[in-house]
């Protein structure tokens, strides 16, 4: 009986070793990856992460720390990725060694706002910028009326409602405003932060989706990842091509639909193809080429680009939309794969 | 031999309080640095522009302090028609009956109250209140969080006060009545010309108090970096704007936003100092 029960157990264990061994990818060593940045893509990571840990045994741990953290970190040299909405200057490139963005994902930055009986709302670019400028105060200003024929727009003033922190939302956000509007260009610029001057402020998309929700007449820009998942309104917005479009996963995807440069590191708001939401985004990791950096093993850099190819693959892609992101367009998969071929260990190409 | 070991031991534990707090300031000092260097300290705590353009990187304290002023002081004038009160009934009209001592638990449990919870509680109750009564727009501002922040440190000033009130000695008060004084009368010229710099001395440190407040400002006040012009209008503390912006901040912006917590840091001290030395005077007399 002794012997029966041992027997069993050394196969149990037996088993439970060679379940172990296919978990694991190749012939490495489960590895512990760790990376820091957008909370943007946040919620899609989570569940890609989890899923990849499944497959292949590796750990993934990631710290929304906001894009720029995440890319002081990587230039600090403390994380294996960094995630950032906003592609990287020439000038913070030149600061640090070379590195690659591959893109993970799309959203958009979509329009939320607050008016009683008001179900559809249509904006152009340049009426957001004037909005947001504070030069359109009312809602039923002309232009905004003009826009939404047969909609009821009340006599209100239009409280705009922005972030307070940095990020990458207000980044893409102002981009898009840039591009479209001189006025915008000349007084107020891009970037993570900008000085909007009129309305309220609050921390993260939540708290901006929280005012808009409690504020009657207010207007705010939202990440569309959390709109969704929150069904919020939002509205329909004019695109390039006068289009009126509605964000959603096939019109966000359709904005990269155009050229995309070699190295992934290009805006996408404002785009002239079809059908495309006018104010959408990639969000990339980033990095660096030379992988043999602060003491990394192979092991750990071979993990890397495991990662990196398990989520352009069309299994983590076909996860994007579960989660209120878009997939990535055909493109700009394939010219990633190409260029984590020319990631190097000690100055040799790690895929083959 | 025990005894020399405990004295080493107290000697080490007590030197390692002064040594943080040196360090906080230390580091508060170094890394607010840049920011005091670059634009001058007198300049940096009067510019009003706050401003992210690369290059031409511009950023002042002063509307941030204006903010941090404006609310507290709303928040002491809004505190000080309960607060009082409270330390009458508890520590004169009603001393040492039970509804006193019930009303100075309450009061006392108010300070326990976590500093989110104030701030849902004036995101999605008092916020809409002053939206339906037409004061402000946007409901949050100035107002909206001094008011809330005033609740907050009644706590502070209504206990103190009590004790000082307490502490009148009774020969005075009976002095007083004997002579024929109302109770008002009493109050007004016995219990307040007594119990004085030790009531003033707990504004003080509800003052401090209010000062570094900062979840539920962020959540009321509306975060907008300009000066306010009213006081329905948004605005932005000391203590805000650290909170909503040192995540993405780096290089100039993080130094200043340190430096902003550097000058919050000092005027608390400064005010707490104040009314520790009150507090010192008032016991003495």
């Amino acid at each position: 009986m002794k012997k029966i029960f041992y027997s069993v157990m050394t196969l149990a264990i037996v088993a439970t070793m060679v379940a172990c061994g296919i978990a694991d990818s190749g012939n490495r060593a489960a590895q512990e990856l760790s990376g820091a940045g957008a909370t943007f893509p946040l919620p899609f990571y989570n569940v890609v992460f989890e899923q990849y840990a499944e497959v292949n045994g590796d750990a993934v741990a990631y710290g929304g720390i906001g894009s720029g953290g995440g890319v002081r970190n990587l230039r600090d040299k403390i994380v294996d990725f960094a995630g950032s909405d906003a592609f990287l200057s020439e000038k913070e490139m030149a600061d640090m060694p070379e590195v690659i963005h591959i893109p993970t994902c799309m959203g958009a930055v979509v329009l939320a706002y607050n008016l009683d009986g008001v179900s559809e709302l249509n904006l152009s670019g340049e009426v957001i910028a004037d909005i947001f400028a504070g030069n359109i105060k009312v809602w039923n200003d002309e232009r905004l009326v003009a826009l939404n024929p047969g909609v009821e727009l009340p006599a209100e003033a239009i409280i705009p409602v922005f972030r307070s922190d940095g990020s990458g939302t207000t980044f893409v956000f102002t981009d898009y405003l840039t591009k479209v509007s001189p006025m915008w260009s000349e007084t107020f610029g891009v970037g993570k932060s900008v000085n909007f001057p009129a309305g309220q402020a609050a921390k993260g998309n939540p708290g901006v989706a929280g005012v808009i929700k409690q504020t009657k007449n207010s207007i705010g820009y939202v990440g569309s990842e959390y709109a969704f998942a929150q069904k919020i309104a939002y509205a329909k917005i004019q695109n390039l091509r006068g289009e009126i479009v509605e964000p959603t996963a096939a019109s966000i995807s359709a904005a990269a639909s155009g050229e995309i440069p070699a190295d992934t590191r290009c805006s996408i708001t404002n785009s002239d193809a079809s059908g495309a939401y006018p104010i959408s985004t990639f969000t990339w990791m980033i990095i660096y080429k030379e992988q043999n950096y602060s003491d990394r093993s192979i092991d750990q850099a071979v993990a890397t680009l495991d990662l990196l190819q398990y989520i352009l693959s069309d299994e983590a892609q076909s996860i994007t939309s579960e989660v209120h992101y878009a997939p990535l367009p055909e493109k700009a998969k394939e010219i990633s794969m190409t260029n984590l071929k020319t990631v190097t260990y000690d100055g040799v190409a790690i895929l083959q | 031999m025990n005894d020399k070991l405990y004295k080493v031991i107290l000697f080490i534990a007590a030197l390692i309080v002064p040594i943080v707090c040196g360090g906080v300031v230390y580091a508060l000092v170094t890394d607010a640095y840049d920011a005091f260097e670059h634009f001058g300290f007198f300049k940096f705590l009067t510019s009003s522009e706050w401003s992210y353009t690369e290059g031409a990187e511009q950023y002042g304290a002063l509307p941030f302090i204006t903010g941090t002023l404006t609310t507290t002081l709303l928040a002491l004038v809004f505190c000080i028609p309960f607060s009082l009160p409270v330390a009458l009934f508890v520590g004169e009209y009603f001393k040492g009956t039970r509804i006193a001592a019930v009303l100075s638990t309450v009061t006392d449990l108010l300070a326990g109250i976590p500093s989110i919870i104030y701030g849902l509680w004036g995101f999605y109750t008092l916020r809409p209140i002053i939206m339906a009564l037409n004061i402000s727009p946007q409901g949050s501002g100035i107002l909206t969080a001094s008011l809330v922040l005033a609740i907050m440190i009644i706590p502070y000033a209504a206990s103190l006060s009590a004790e000082f009130i307490k502490m009148v000695p009774n020969d005075l008060k009976e002095g007083a009545y004997s002579l024929g004084a109302t109770r008002a009368e009493v109050i007004g010229k016995v219990v307040f010309p007594v119990a004085g710099s030790g009531i003033f001395s707990s504004y003080v440190l509800a003052i401090g108090r209010a000062l570094g407040e900062t979840m539920t400002v962020t959540m009321l006040i509306g975060n907008t970096n300009n000066i306010p012009d009213s006081i329905t209008s948004t605005g932005n503390s000391m203590a805000s704007i650290i909170a909503n912006q040192f995540g993405e901040a780096d290089g100039l912006r993080l130094s200043s936003l340190i430096a902003i917590g550097l000058v919050l840091f000092l005027i608390t001290a400064a005010i707490n100092m104040v009314g520790k030395i009150m507090i010192k005077r008032a016991r003495i007399s």
